[in-house]
């Protein structure tokens, strides 16, 4: 998956979501069920999405059925883009 | 009237068709239930559980998310007289393992005769089953994907012969700790609740309607955004919280899409609220039908409602519609109410007397001094006495701060099973609340908790239940473990925070070690910490038993944390 959708998300999640910036957040590692982000965090990662990337995803539509990782939220993100 | 079958009846048989609760379900369309498919849906709950030879009294457990099967099987274990209580379901980050050990433990207290879930999670439930202590009778699994609706024949329901004194439902709170202490609550302590709330309230039949997200395995979801308008017949607009936490906007639409008046929500539901939703989801909602936001089920803040008006005037949010509350399931729900008839009431008592000397002291004429902004919970409702005592038990005066007692009539028949508990709870008639406030003019402030409980979102946790898992990671050794709550401003709640002592210095272990603490209280608790601070031997403050003291460890952390930057920051 394309570095420059990649990358943002993961400085975001590290430094808005986990107050860890220095934390590296690997493409395959599990997000959701690992309980790194918890349902507060995906409006807040949903209006990310939104403003970075210029794309709205329903907010029904970013949860654990549709992602757990930073690559298949990558894809989501591409998909969504059309 | 006094059970709530009867209240169902009065309804099914005066207004079958009005409408009695609007499931709203994302990304498909809203369902309508009237009081006669609620009570037939109900009807059909009933009749399973009399086929499958569930008695009078015995405990029905229900783990079902949102939907027409929840709703129809709480009031169809009513309906047969048996005793509902909703549980909460396993959510995605929760570990199986963790979630059927708290059910089995569960299971071991309040011994249900039966679990209504999906057909799909029954075996997940069974395996819990499997692991509680031997000895204890095997409740039946019972599966509820749809409901198959039947006209009630009233005379012959198992609900019919209920007594007022008898138990109508048990609720839990949250965690192993809280799902072994189940509040009993009688169908006339939950009556004379439904009266006394519905008239501090100022409860209008016909123009009142109720919008709530809030779970129903919690007493603000159970009782004021459930039972009450059912038993009172006040149409209820019912969101998933799942569906809320990711779409805030969904419970402002759901207000104007069906005019509602009343809502009820936890603190840090203001600041998300203001902060999480988009300005094009506001566009065209008109939400000046609302007379009361109600705040409730953690502490309250000014800056909450101001940050929710001034997020929300355009679309006919008011500063008259903010109200206030003080609740707990062990009186049915609310204990006081403010901000329904006038403003909610603020004092603003000088800080370090509050502090140093418990005493709510306001500013002398002419005296500079830094003060508290306190929100009033408001007086207590009808049948409610309250009284404040100080650590020997005796009443004390006003302003002065000390435990919050409460008689009333609607207080809970015991903890289930828990005579232990009760009786600890209980004492001459009067309830001990474990929280501290004062009273001033009548009305009651909160100040804090002598229990060491942590609110996060209106959620109960009890930092034992915390402690105890950090324990289990690998490098952690037991009784060397302190959490506690800390107020974040900026979310309008509560926030976990862990100290654990280590041997590791090694920065990569250290990492690693957080890492898995993280990750462990995510997965087997409701909630995820948000410090974890990692110290070396002898850093906790320990009482003279040999254990961790929460209120010292706290006191010590928040003086480090002051000094030099959060050490949770760059690691």
């Amino acid at each position: 998956m394309s570095n420059d959708i990649l990358q943002p998300l993961a400085t975001f999640i590290a430094t808005s979501i986990l107050k860890q910036p220095k934390r590296v957040i690997k493409p395959t590692e599990a997000l959701l069920s690992s309980g790194l982000i918890d349902s507060f965090h995906l409006v807040d990662l949903g209006l990310f999405i939104e403003k970075t990337f210029d794309v709205r995803i329903d907010d029904a539509d970013l949860n654990k059925d549709t992602f757990d990782t930073l690559d298949e939220l990558a894809a989501v993100i591409s998909a969504n883009r059309g | 009237m006094s059970t709530l079958v009867a209240a169902l009846r009065a309804h099914w048989e005066a207004r079958p068709n009005q409408p009695a609760i609007h499931l709203l379900r994302a990304k498909r369309p809203d369902v309508g239930l009237t009081y006669r498919d609620l009570i037939d849906a109900a009807a059909g709950v009933a009749a399973r559980l009399a086929a499958a030879g569930i008695a009078r009294g015995e405990v029905v457990a229900i783990i079902l998310q949102h939907g027409e099967p929840l709703v129809a099987a709480f009031w169809g274990a009513v309906l047969h007289g048996a005793v509902p209580t909703i549980l909460p379901f396993l959510t995605e980050k929760l570990s199986p393992e963790k979630y059927r050990r708290d059910l089995a433990s569960l299971f071991a207290i309040t011994r249900p005769a039966a679990i209504v879930t999906y057909a799909e999670f029954g075996a997940e439930v069974r395996r819990a089953i499997a692991d509680a202590p031997s000895g204890m009778a095997t409740p039946m699994v019972l599966d509820l994907d749809t409901v198959e609706p039947v006209a009630p024949d009233w005379d012959a329901l198992g609900g019919a012969a209920a007594r007022p004194e008898d138990i109508a439902l048990l609720q839990h709170s949250s965690g192993s700790t809280g799902l072994q202490k189940g509040v009993a609550l009688s169908h006339q302590a939950i009556f004379n609740q439904v009266e006394s709330y519905g008239r501090a309230i100022g409860l209008a039949l016909g123009t009142d309607v109720i919008a709530s997200w809030l779970p129903l395995y919690h007493d603000m979801g159970l009782i004021a955004s459930f039972v009450l308008p059912v038993t009172l017949g006040v149409p209820l607009v019912l969101l998933s919280p799942f569906d809320w936490v990711r779409a805030p906007a969904r419970l402002l639409q759901a207000i104007s899409t069906y005019r509602a008046t009343l809502c009820w929500l936890p603190n840090f539901a203001y600041n998300f609220s203001a902060t999480r939703v988009r300005d094009r989801d506001l566009e065209g909602l008109d939400l000046s039908s609302m007379r009361a936001f109600v705040n409730c089920s953690e502490p309250m803040r000014a800056a909450s409602h101001r940050m929710f008006v001034q997020r929300f005037t355009a679309i006919g949010v008011r500063d008259a519609m903010l109200s206030t509350c003080y609740a707990m399931a062990e009186n049915v729900f609310a204990v006081t109410q403010g901000g329904i008839a006038g403003p909610v009431v603020v004092d603003r008592p000088v800080a370090r007397d509050l502090r140093e000397n418990r005493h709510a002291r306001l500013l002398l004429p002419g005296e500079a001094a830094d003060v508290v902004e306190m929100l009033s919970a408001g007086r207590p409702i009808d049948g409610v006495t309250l009284r404040i005592v100080n650590d020997a038990n005796a009443p004390i005066g006003e302003r002065h701060i000390g435990e919050i007692c409460l008689r009333s009539n609607s207080m809970l028949t015991g903890y289930f099973h828990r005579d232990d508990a009760t009786q600890t709870s209980i004492r001459d008639g009067w309830f001990f609340t474990g929280d501290y406030g004062y009273l001033a003019d009548g009305e009651l402030f909160v100040t804090g908790r002598k229990k060491d409980l942590i609110i996060v979102g209106g959620k109960n946790v009890y930092p034992q239940d915390i402690e105890l898992l950090v324990e289990e990671v690998e490098g952690i050794r037991s009784g060397r473990v302190v959490a506690f709550g800390l107020f974040d401003e900026a979310a309008g709640t509560e926030e976990i925070a862990v100290i654990a002592e280590i041997e590791e210095t090694d920065e990569d272990g250290l990492a690693q070690l957080r890492e898995d603490i993280r990750r462990t209280i995510a997965q087997r608790s409701d909630v995820v910490a948000r410090v974890i601070e990692l110290v070396p031997p002898r850093w906790l403050i320990k009482t003279s038993s040999g254990k961790v003291a929460r209120t010292a460890n706290r006191e010590k952390y928040l003086a480090m944390a002051s000094a030099s930057p959060p050490a949770q920051s760059p690691t």
